[in-house]
Order: C-alpha cells, then structure tokens, then sequence
C-alpha cells in the first residue's frame, strides 16, 4: 500500500481516543465490571446439583434459547458454573461491546465528516484513508482491551472450572464481537452520507443478526451460522473451548475492512455511495395537524419503546411458564401457594410485574410531556405561537398523545406478556386478566401526565422533580415492603394505591378518585400554560 | 384611522432585571418600520410581546386594535413572523415544514408558495437537520410570504443569507408593501433598514432612544463632507460643529452638525473650493453617534462617583 495515503494516522488515533476517552472509558467500566460482578456472583446463586439442573431446564425452552442462544447440554452446567455464566451473560455482552463499537465507529466517521472535522484534517499533509485506518485501530484497540480485561479478570476470580485458556476465550468473543460490528459500521460508512444513516444500517444489521441467531437456534443451526451472533455462542467455551469462531470473526472484519478501506479511497468526502433519498417535497394531511406533527416528531420514541416494553413483557412471559414448571418440584412452594388460596403462583407473579411494568411504561409517557419543554428551549413553539394556534391546543395535544401511548403501552405490555406466557404454560393464564391486571394502572399513568403537566405549566424550570416523584414511586414498588415503609408513606406513590389484579378486588372508589386527581392536576397545569410567558 | 399596531408605555420585567422601559410605538398601515439596536437590547423581547408570547408587565400592546396577550390566536391569522433563527424540526424534510406554517396560519396559497421556492433557490425535499441556517432562514421566509397577512413581522431576517437571496428578501418585503400591508423589520444590517424602512426606532437597553422617518433623524445630525481648497485651510477642529477632521492627499474630510452647515461652507469658500463632496449621515453613523453618546455619558458617570 501507498504510505502517504495513511500518513498521520498515528497523530489521529491520539485524537480520536481523546474525543472518546470519557464515553469508552465509562463502556469498558461497565462492560468489564457488570461481567465479572456477575461472573462472582453466580458461585453462590446455584449450589445444589439439583439447582442446577433446575437452571439447566430453563435455559432449554426454546423462548430462552431465541433470547440467550443454545447453551449447553444439561449435564455440562454441572461442571462449572462459568456455563451458566456464559448462557446468560455472554450474548448480551456482545451486543453491549457491538454497540459501543458502533457507536464509536459511527461518530468518529460520519459524525466527524458530517461536522466538517474530516475536512480540517485533510487539508493538513494526512493520507487520504488516515482518519479511517485511525478509526480502525482505535476500535480494534479498545476491544483487545476488553478481551484482555475480562480475559484476565475472569481468571482472576478463581472460579472453579474455569481456565486461562478458557477465560481468555470468554474475552475473545466479546472483543472479536465487538470488532466485527465495528467493521461492518466502517464500511455503512462509506455506503450512507450521514452518521444517522451509518448508524442506523449498522443497529439494523446488529437486530438482522440477532433475529437470525435466534431464528436459527430454535431451528436450523446452519441458519444461526450466518449471524457473526450464531458463531460467537458456538465455542463452548468453559468447556471445549473452540477458537474457530474468533478466528472466522478476524477474518471477516479484515475482509470487510478492506472493502471499507477501498470504498473510502475512491469516494469525495461528504459523499456515500448509496443513493441520496429525496424526502417529501410537500406534507401529508395528517402531518399539517398539531396532533399529527407531534405525533410524527416522537414517532420513533414511540414505536421503540412499544417494541422495547413488547419485547420485555415477552421476556416475563416466558418465565411465567417456567415459574410453575420449576415450582411445581418444589415442596416448599407448594406449602406457600396452599396458603395464599385461590391465586396460583403465577398470578401472583403476574400482579408483581405489572407492578413494575406499568412504572417502566411511565417513563416514555413523561418524557412526551417534557418534549414539550425541549421545544421551547429550542425556540420550536413560537412557530406555533406566532401563527393560530393556541397554548390549549398545543399542550392538549401533548396532553393526548401521552394519554394514548399509556394505552399502547400498557396493552402490547399486556400482550407481549401473555403471547409468551401462551407458548409457554400449560395452562395458559386468560388474556382478559393479563389486560385488565395491566390496564388497572392506567389512572396511575394519567396522574403522573397530570403531575408533570402542572409543574411543566407553572415553573417550567423544575420539571426534573417529576423523576424525584418517580424515583420514590420506584422505591415503594421494589423495597417499600422490605424496608417496612408506613402504610400512609407507600401511599403517597400513586401506583401503590392502585389494586392489584388478579388477587385484589377493584376498587372502584380509588380508581375514580385517582382519576378525578389526574384530571385536577391537568386542569390546574393548562391553566397556567396559559399564562405563563413562552421562553421560545 | 386605527393604528395598525399601537403600544404604549410598555414595560416587561423578569424578575428584577427591567428588559423593556415604557415602549411607545406606532405602526401605521402600508407603513414599513425599521426596529434597530445592539444585541440585547430589547428588539425580540418586544416581539416576543407583540406576538403575545410573552405577558407585557405593563402597558398597552394592542395590533389590529385587539390585545396581543389575550387575542393572540385571533390577530395571528393575519400576521406572518420570521425568526432570527428558525429551528426546526430536524426529521421533517423543508417542503414539510413549509405545508405546517401555512397551514398553521390558515390561509396559504399553493401557487405563491412554490414561486417562492423557486425564487429563494431552496430545494424542499432536503431534511432539515441538513439544512444550512441560511436555508432555514428562506423556508420561514417563504412560509411567511406564501401566506396572506396584514402585517409581517421580521426578526433580523437575512442572517444567514447570501446577498442575492437578501436582495430577493428585500423585493418581497416592497411587493408586499405594494399590496398596503405593513412590516416590523427587526435588522442589524442597517443598510437594509435604510433601503426600505420609512420610520425608524433605535432602542437601547430597553429604551426607545429615537424614533423617526430617516431625513427627520438626518436632519438632526451630522453632514459628511470632503473638501479640496486652492489656499490652505487653517486649522479649524475647533469650530463649533466641525467633528472628525481628517487630513489625507491634500483633502480634507470631516463631519458637520446639520445647524452649522451654512456658516462652516461660508468659512471655507473663502479658500477657493476646489473640489466639494457631500453625503447625508448613513444609518450607521446615526447609530454609532447614539451609541458613542452612551457610552462617553456612562465613562464620565463612572468618572463623577
């Protein structure tokens, strides 16, 4: 290769690193701490060989097997917990170390290019694929990184079973995982002409792969080999430690860099090589609505979360199933769900999740409310204001759109759970109780709408004290119980007033009167929207 | 005849710190008024409050003779603003957010709205995060001149723009003036409030310190002359109303109050003028002098304490 087309590119991977050095700093904290912390932790979870054999159950429904990959034959959980370790941990931590590459790559490509960053280097005497090859070694570097740090760490831990050999394997998957999405992201890079672009087809690819893996795992294990996710939970490792799956992963990041590399020594800077899409040159109906156009600027946060929360309700539901499976062994269970009568175990379970669900669901619901006060600081309301529209309409609007998504949200958090649930049980729970045991929460949803819009109306300045209201309805919800918190206490979080189906009777009382405070809150908060003066 | 916009004694504060002090401001219909002053000063806190945005801590804001806090929504259907900074949604593409302005407002006009595309060069199917800010300056433009108002309100509009898309500007601002309807323009770029306001306000620190047509201001200020004379002149800085002397090639450039014109021009011509340029003060002139006066004012009240 021609020198001077790479010249200075050690002079920029100092800068790239430097640009990172918080962010990667905080991704390799996380990555290395969560793995071994969970890593430690698992010798104490699973004593017993009955435990484990237990565990080894589970992990084996095919729900499972679509979420975490194939795991091991049973009897291999019994030779050394680093298997269940790697069943649980292992998939996710790639896809945690894939994310961060990409969004390394991804902003120290196109997001500098985009920025006009690229453009000041190569007027200086740098080669035409420096900034690219730095970008390179910069990812490449802080995934042996992580391989050596987990690699090392988990030796380190003592674990029985687990080897150098194997844990410096264990490492390997996650940085050669991590490296290979990297690659891939370099070369969208060359393909799309903005970072959103790159970015965007590299999390698609990370969603193809693992849609595939899981496609494939259930099924038909050539298919799970096509996904660099299929081949990275193919190396047995802690037991028979395969290296074949790094060394194709090696192999294809090298040959997917060089076309990268290439594409970007023959391209203009600012340009990509797919084709620009014209956007809409005039505006749909729905859109020339306040409705509409609110609607289509939190459209993305909407459909995420909604897939998220599916995907989550999901998730429970597959344990949902396994709960009564694995507690239908267990004696001392049996004496407990005797006790509490006409409700089996899952559907107390149920009531406890919904409980956490509903505060999760929460969350997207208020930030559509505070995208109001982003728009103002952003001088985007004054396009309303300084035209017909009016302040009870823009906030009825929002007001709307958060009312609505409490429903979505809580319904494909209702039918996720019970289509899982439906797969799984053998007596599969009704989806009449799945939903109303969700939708009960919804007074409380529209209370914390209620709560936000008020001091979002009022003193626009403080909206934060919105997620203090939440944290404290978060802690009532995990450890109010254990930490003996005063009845009068739980109650002042408004999920907790709520009754908990099934099990509890509904309350109708308590639901008018929750609503009737959601409807206060919201009439006092317009009020003072009203009058209050527009920052912009 | 009512006033088209009518303020009286405005004052707006936050909190302690006093933005406006007791506006007065008359826009008559047809009429194009230039609204000049430093950064800071008090220009878009004022349209803010026109705009019914912000609540007037006192005084009277009245447009079309109805309130501008509480009849915001019903004077809005026939007023067109420009920000100085258009933000906008950076997911919808340029033509998009053209379609929502207008709509917004009500009374569009398809024809006139991709004229104006055209005119202002802007390619609508771009997103707008990929704008340039002079690109999102023309799309609240043309939304502004696409719609049928009777009275536009421009918020140092041409930042941004190149000289071409600003003379565009400055033919739309005179047609629609052609039309009898009136304009605000808020402007750091002088020349331009020059070009086509008829009155003007200068404001500084929330104060109206001038108000006036351009010839009435001119008139209390300064000539600019440059003179050449077959006999030397004596040294004269110290004439009453002779500013800014400055010798170069033999001529002689300086500025002269408006009352001493005729006794200044007599003294010279006893020299044998050679050469006599003259040119009215620029608006720059007139607003750099308010705001020298300031400061030499503010220095020598440090200067007494």
């Amino acid at each position: 290769m021609n020198l001077t087309l790479i010249k200075g590119t050690g002079q920029l991977v100092k800068i790239i690193i430097r640009q990172h050095r918080f962010q990667l700093i905080a991704w390799l904290i996380g990555i290395v701490g969560v793995s071994l912390a969970v890593a430690s932790s698992y010798q104490s979870i699973y004593q017993t060989a009955n435990d484990k054999t237990a565990f080894a159950l589970t992990m084996q429904n095919p729900a499972m097997v679509a979420m975490l990959g194939p795991g091991y034959d049973a009897k291999e959980y019994l030779v050394t917990v680093g298997t269940q370790f790697a069943h649980e941990m292992l998939l996710f931590s790639v896809i945690a170390v894939a994310i961060m590459s990409i969004l390394l790559v991804g902003s120290s490509t196109r997001t500098d290019e985009e920025t006009g960053r690229i453009e000041v280097i190569r007027s200086l005497p740098v080669g035409r694929l420096s900034y690219l090859a730095a970008c390179i070694i910069v990812v490449g570097f802080v995934n042996l990184i992580i391989t050596l740090l987990i690699g090392v760490g988990l030796r380190l831990l003592n674990i029985e079973g687990i080897t150098f050999e194997s844990s410096i394997l264990y490492g390997a998957i996650l940085g050669t995982g991590g490296f290979i999405f990297g690659s891939i992201t370099a070369f969208f890079a060359q393909l799309s002409d903005t970072s959103r672009g790159t970015k965007g087809l590299a999390f698609g690819a990370l969603i193809i792969a693992y849609l595939i893996r899981a496609v494939g795992d259930v099924g038909n294990e050539q298919l799970a080999l096509i996904s660099p996710l299929g081949w990275s939970v193919r190396t047995d490792v802690f037991i028979e430690n395969y290296w074949w799956p790094i060394n194709i992963s090696i192999l294809l990041s090298g040959v997917v860099l060089i076309f990268a590399l290439y594409l970007n020594s023959i391209r203009d800077i600012d340009s990509g090589f797919l084709p620009k899409r014209k956007g809409k040159t005039s505006a749909s109906p729905y859109i020339m609505t306040t409705f509409g156009l609110i609607y289509l600027i939190q459209r993305t946060k909407i459909v995420a979360w909604s897939i998220g929360i599916f995907a989550l309700g999901a998730a429970f539901g597959a344990v949902l199933g396994d709960m009564e499976k694995y507690f239908a062994d267990n004696e001392f269970v049996q004496m407990m769900l005797s006790q509490v009568g006409d409700f089996s175990i899952t559907e107390q379970f149920l009531t406890m999740l919904m409980g956490i669900m509903s505060l999760i669901s929460a969350i997207p619901v208020i930030m559509t409310i505070l995208k109001l006060k982003s728009e103002e600081i952003h001088n985007r309301t004054e396009h309303f204001y300084s035209r017909s529209i009016s302040r009870n309409q823009v906030l009825g609007s929002y007001t709307l759109l958060a009312i609505v998504e409490s429903i979505i949200y809580l319904m494909v958090l209702a039918l996720g759970l019970w289509l899982a649930a439906l797969t799984m049980m053998d007596d599969p729970i009704s989806f009449g109780t799945v939903v109303q045991s969700a939708l009960i929460y919804l007074p409380a949803l529209w209370v914390m709408i209620g709560i936000t819009v008020l001091i979002f109306g009022f003193v626009p300045k403080i909206t934060s004290v919105i997620w203090l209201y939440y944290a404290f309805c978060y802690v009532v919800a995990y450890v109010g119980g254990m930490l003996k918190f005063p009845d009068w206490m739980k109650n002042v979080s408004v999920f907790e007033v709520i009754p908990k189906l099934p099990g509890e009777e509904i309350n109708v009382i308590v639901l008018v009167l929750v609503l009737a405070i959601s409807i206060v809150l919201l009439f006092i908060g317009f009020f003072g929207y009203k009058k209050r003066d527009i920052v912009g | 005849m009512v006033n088209l916009v009518e303020v009286k004694g405005l004052t707006k504060k936050f909190g302690k710190f006093t933005a406006l002090n007791n506006i007065q401001m008359t826009i008559n219909e047809g009429e194009i008024y230039g609204f000049i002053g430093p950064n800071g000063a008090g220009k878009s806190t004022t349209i803010r409050i026109l705009l019914g945005m912000l609540k007037a801590t006192s005084g009277e804001v009245k447009i079309f003779g109805k309130d501008a806090w509480k009849d915001a929504v019903e004077i809005h259907k026939q007023i067109a603003y420009v920000p100085g900074d258009a933000n906008l949604w950076p997911n919808l593409t340029g033509g998009e957010v053209i379609d929502i302005f207008l709509k917004m407002r009500g009374n569009g006009n398809k024809n006139r709205r991709d004229e104006l595309i055209e005119r202002f060069n802007l390619d609508p199917s771009k997103k707008c995060r990929a704008y340039s800010k002079g690109n999102r300056q023309k799309i609240a433009l043309i939304s502004a001149f696409a719609s049928e108002a009777q009275f536009y309100i421009f918020d140092e509009p041409t930042s941004g723009l190149d000289p071409l898309m600003e003379r565009t500007f400055q033919q739309c601002v005179l047609e629609v003036k052609n039309e009898g309807k009136s304009v605000l323009l808020s402007s750091h770029i002088l020349s331009e409030v020059e070009k086509l306001c008829e009155k003007i306000s200068i404001i500084r620190e929330g104060k109206i310190i001038e108000t006036g047509t351009l010839s009435e201001m001119r008139h209390l200020t300064r000539t600019n002359l440059i003179v050449k004379t077959i006999k030397p002149l004596p040294p004269f800085e110290t004439k009453q109303g002779v500013h800014n002397v400055n010798y170069e090639n033999g001529e002689i450039s300086f500025q002269v109050d408006s009352e001493e014109l005729d006794s200044i021009i007599k003294f010279i011509s006893e020299f044998g003028i050679q050469k006599l340029e003259s040119s009215p003060p620029t608006l720059e002139d007139l607003f750099l002098r308010h705001y020298e006066n300031a400061k030499s004012i503010a220095s020598n009240g440090g200067k007494g304490q």
